[in-house]
């Protein structure tokens, strides 16, 4: 294994971290609308199981557009002038998102938390769902000429695969969601967060199988049954936790079939990074997309010394903030009574 | 407008908008990290106060920041992809080092110092917002890094095969004199952006302190109508001798630690700047050219004050009132350098690049009105945090606390200067690169006339009304969420802190059942 095959592993592992963790405060915004309707303590309560960690989360991504940028520039400029009206549209959705959770209790003024409630919601359905429709046209092929340009349109991403990938992402993220929130909520949450976890998981199991087995049929090789069938176990293993109510055994099913997604997902294009629908020979390669020996050397280097220090102060905060919360322990509002005075 | 025009605009509105956010972080950061400090050492509640309170409003920032900063990395890809295949193997390693070292250590550790407030020992916790400080600033080095290899590229050979820059020198990059310079002239600027903030804010509260207490003794002795209603929580319930405790024990204090800060940056400012001028005299001397409108090339080569000039032209420029030799002097510290003009640099520019077909009719002046005016207003705007910083000094010198209201409106209205200060820099430093997306180097032993990039050699292969759609949709969204922002920071700061003994109290009662207290 070379160094371009590194850092192409090392790229899905940062888009399987930014998934499995940022997945879950995607399901966790879906559901405030969902579980917590009418109550404002209880959408406090859920907002505050990824309050101290969902920022740390989204960095993942912002990392993996780096680390994409560095070790396989060609790959990065393509995908992303490919797809950008789904990438506009998956920024507009994260930055109202980001101000409506800061902001959504600064002013303790129910209309005012309504409106910031709603973009929570949208911004985190929309991207749950858009992922997905990305990273399925990305193992499906783009229209790309002999220049490495996109030659499609947007109209052309929305196939019937890629949008059966955004409802996997979608519900993945969701079951994901509940689950984390199941295992991090007490009382009454923890019940009703429980009950949708079972109940998703059902849809969701049955939704991937779809998906993923149309991956393999199309684009697999024979060693991605492997990813396949494990993600497909721990699928159904997410449907017996969740009914059993066994949270934290949950939450690892179905954070291994996350995992399990993108190695079949990534497994399929190797060694492509964004085949051509055109023109096989036109498709960007891990071997015509990477950067020099140089910057590679130097970026694993980055990456091995400083990539371990990460996960283990990131790893910390999770463990500080390991408590289950409860609705009735929410304390007052700290928000100021209204945007006036 | 064509498609290399609306990425240029859309990239400028998204950056200028991005940075008026980040100077205020980068600068708060630290400063809050200062308080929580002193409170740690002293035990002094006052700067506990000052610490929840300017966190509160750090925080409002740091949000609209981290959202904004999203779409910065991701333009790049979208609208300048042929510049980030021809430079992704340089231009990419500072922008993951950024996320690896800077963006993973600010977002953890603010949510832990956010929520772990009694949670963690104090100690740990005053480690968090320390982190905080570093990572915001490491984030500011790398992205300065990334930007002065624009300016200036080192670090890199020719790669024939590929047809593009390959690093091989990662160290010559991160220590880029151009980098070495600017860096430290940023963070100036956004300790300066931070501490006009804090001191204005300071003086301003100060001031309401002292007003009210005045109030409530004329209003006692029956000489005054009734005291204004307030729902501040440090007002309310307030004696006039409580009062005035405050404003001498808490606002005093962190006003003058800002205010002094505020000096210092600004001497940071003027000394970085001497050098960064020197520096880009002699790597973009057409840079040099463009903030003064210099046309013609000049032995002692004045500053001019103030010039009228129409159009980004040189025919219709006048130089009205102007400092002989100062320009020299700026340049290289001598009266009689000689200093190129924009007609000259043209000549030179053209000459050089004539067997580029992609060259052919190429302007290599930037637009002569912004550079030369987004220069002075740079300077022009700093120097506005320096009269407050003055004035502030002078009011609260020997234990004196700022009693003027005029004086306070003042200051309060000087709080948009840094910024603009700040936003009128980069507008320079960016304008002032035209029509260069990566700047020739001339100076080091590098290839100049390949490893340099034309703006519009860069551009996406986009449809001009998909990127149009976008700019219109980020303006739009920018433009409101600002409008929030701006509301929740004023309401905020006319909230105030906590009153004396809450913060306190606050903190001994949240044991560990107890909720998060910074909660949402």
């Amino acid at each position: 294994m070379g160094l371009p095959e590194f850092w192409f592993i090392l790229i899905a592992v940062l888009f399987t971290g930014y998934f499995v963790l940022e997945g879950f405060d995607f399901g966790v915004g879906m559901l405030m609308g969902l579980i917590g309707r009418g109550d404002d303590n209880k959408r406090r309560a859920i907002l505050n199981t990824i309050g101290p960690v969902w920022d740390g989360n989204e960095v993942w991504l912002l990392t993996a557009g780096g680390a994409m940028f560095a070790a396989f520039g060609g790959w990065y400029a393509t995908m992303f002038t490919a797809f950008y009206i789904p990438l506009l549209i998956i920024l507009v959705a994260l930055i109202v998102r980001v101000c409506a959770i800061e902001w959504r209790g600064k002013i303790n003024d129910g209309q005012w938390r309504r409106v910031w409630d709603w973009c929570i919601a949208i911004g985190s359905w929309i991207p749950a769902l858009l992922w997905g429709v990305a990273f399925a046209n990305v193992v499906r092929g783009l229209p790309i000429d002999a220049d490495a340009q996109f030659t499609g349109s947007f109209w052309g991403l929305l196939n019937p695969y890629a949008l059966l990938g955004g409802l996997t992402t979608l519900l993945v993220f969701l079951t994901h969601g509940a689950v984390f929130l199941a295992l991090k909520t007490a009382d009454g949450l923890r019940e009703e967060a429980t009950a949708w976890a079972a109940r998703l998981s059902v849809v969701m199991t049955v939704v991937a199988a779809a998906f993923l087995l149309w991956t393999q049929l199309a684009h697999g090789k024979s060693w991605t049954w492997v990813p396949v069938l494990i993600a497909a176990v721990a699928a159904i293993a997410t449907i017996g936790f969740t009914w059993t109510k066994r949270e934290g055994w949950a939450f690892g099913a179905t954070s291994i079939a996350i995992i399990m997604t993108i190695v079949t997902l990534f497994g399929c294009l190797y060694p492509a990074v964004l085949p051509s629908t055109t023109d096989p020979a036109y498709s960007l390669t891990i071997a015509n997309t990477s950067s020099s020996h140089y910057t590679l050397v130097i970026m694993t280097w980055a990456a091995v010394l400083i990539t371990p220090v990460v996960l283990l102060y990131q790893g910390w905060s999770y463990w500080v903030f390991r408590k289950r919360i409860s609705a009735d322990a929410i304390p007052p509002s700290i928000g100021l009574a209204s945007l006036r005075g | 407008m064509d498609v290399v025009d609306i990425s240029r605009w859309q990239f400028g509105i998204t950056t200028v908008y991005h940075f008026i956010l980040v100077p205020l972080t980068i600068g708060l950061a630290p400063m809050i990290a200062v308080m929580q400090t002193v409170w740690h050492v002293t035990g002094n509640e006052a700067w506990l106060r000052a610490t929840k309170f300017f966190g509160k409003l750090f925080l409002i920032n740091f949000a609209l920041g981290v959202a904004t900063g999203i779409v910065q990395e991701f333009q790049f890809g979208m609208n300048w992809s042929e510049y980030s295949r021809f430079v992704a193997d340089v231009f990419g390693a500072p922008l993951a080092l950024e996320g690896l070292v800077a963006f993973f250590a600010e977002s953890t550790f603010i949510g832990l110092w956010v929520f772990g407030w009694g949670r963690l020992s104090r100690r740990i916790h005053l480690l968090c917002i320390w982190m905080v400080a570093f990572g915001v600033n490491a984030s500011a080095y790398f992205i300065i890094a990334a930007n002065s290899w624009m300016q200036h590229p080192v670090g890199v050979e020719w790669d024939t095969s590929r047809d593009r820059p390959a690093m091989n020198n990662i160290v010559a990059l991160l220590t880029n004199n151009t980098t070495l310079a600017a860096f430290p002239h940023v963070v100036a600027g956004a300790l300066l952006t931070a501490s006009t903030f804090v001191a204005a804010i300071g003086i301003w509260w100060m001031a309401r302190a002292s007003w009210r207490a005045r109030q409530l003794r004329l209003a006692a002795a029956g000489e005054a109508a009734e005291v204004e209603e307030t729902t501040a929580p440090s007002l309310v319930d307030a004696s006039p001798e409580q009062l005035d405790n405050d404003a001498a024990t808490m606002w005093r204090p962190v006003t003058r630690f800002a205010l002094w800060l505020t000096m210092a940056a600004g001497v940071a400012l003027f000394l970085t700047g001497d050098i960064q001028a020197q520096i880009m005299f002699k790597q973009q001397p057409m840079k040099m050219a463009a903030a003064e409108s210099l046309c013609e090339t000049e032995h002692r080569a004045a500053f001019s004050i103030l010039s009228i000039g129409r159009q980004n032209n040189c025919d219709s420029i006048t130089h009205v009132i102007a400092v002989p030799g100062m320009l020299s002097f700026l340049a290289d510290h001598r009266f009689d350098t000689e200093v190129k003009g924009v007609k000259e640099l043209q000549q030179q520019y053209a000459e050089r690049f004539k067997d580029n077909p992609a060259h052919a009719g190429q302007n290599y002046a930037p637009n002569l009105f912004v550079t030369y005016w987004s220069f002075r207003a740079m300077i022009t705007w700093a120097l506005g945090s320096v009269v407050v910083a003055f004035g502030g000094l002078w009011l609260t010198r020997k234990k004196r606390v700022v009693t003027s209201r005029r004086f306070a409106f003042i200051a309060l209205l000087m709080i948009p200067a840094p910024f603009l200060a700040n936003s009128s820099g980069w507008i320079f430093t960016e304008m002032g690169r035209q029509p260069w997306i990566v700047a020739p180097n001339w100076v080091d032993d590098l290839d100049p006339l390949r490893v340099s990039m034309l703006v519009q050699q860069g551009v996406s292969n986009n449809s001009a009304g998909v990127v149009l759609g976008s700019l219109i949709v980020f303006t739009l969204l920018y433009g409101a969420l600002g409008v929030v922002w701006f509301a929740l920071q004023r309401r905020y700061i006319r909230e105030g802190p906590a009153a004396p003994g809450e913060e306190e109290r606050k903190l001994d009662a949240s044991d560990d059942d107890k909720q998060l207290s910074f909660a949402y």
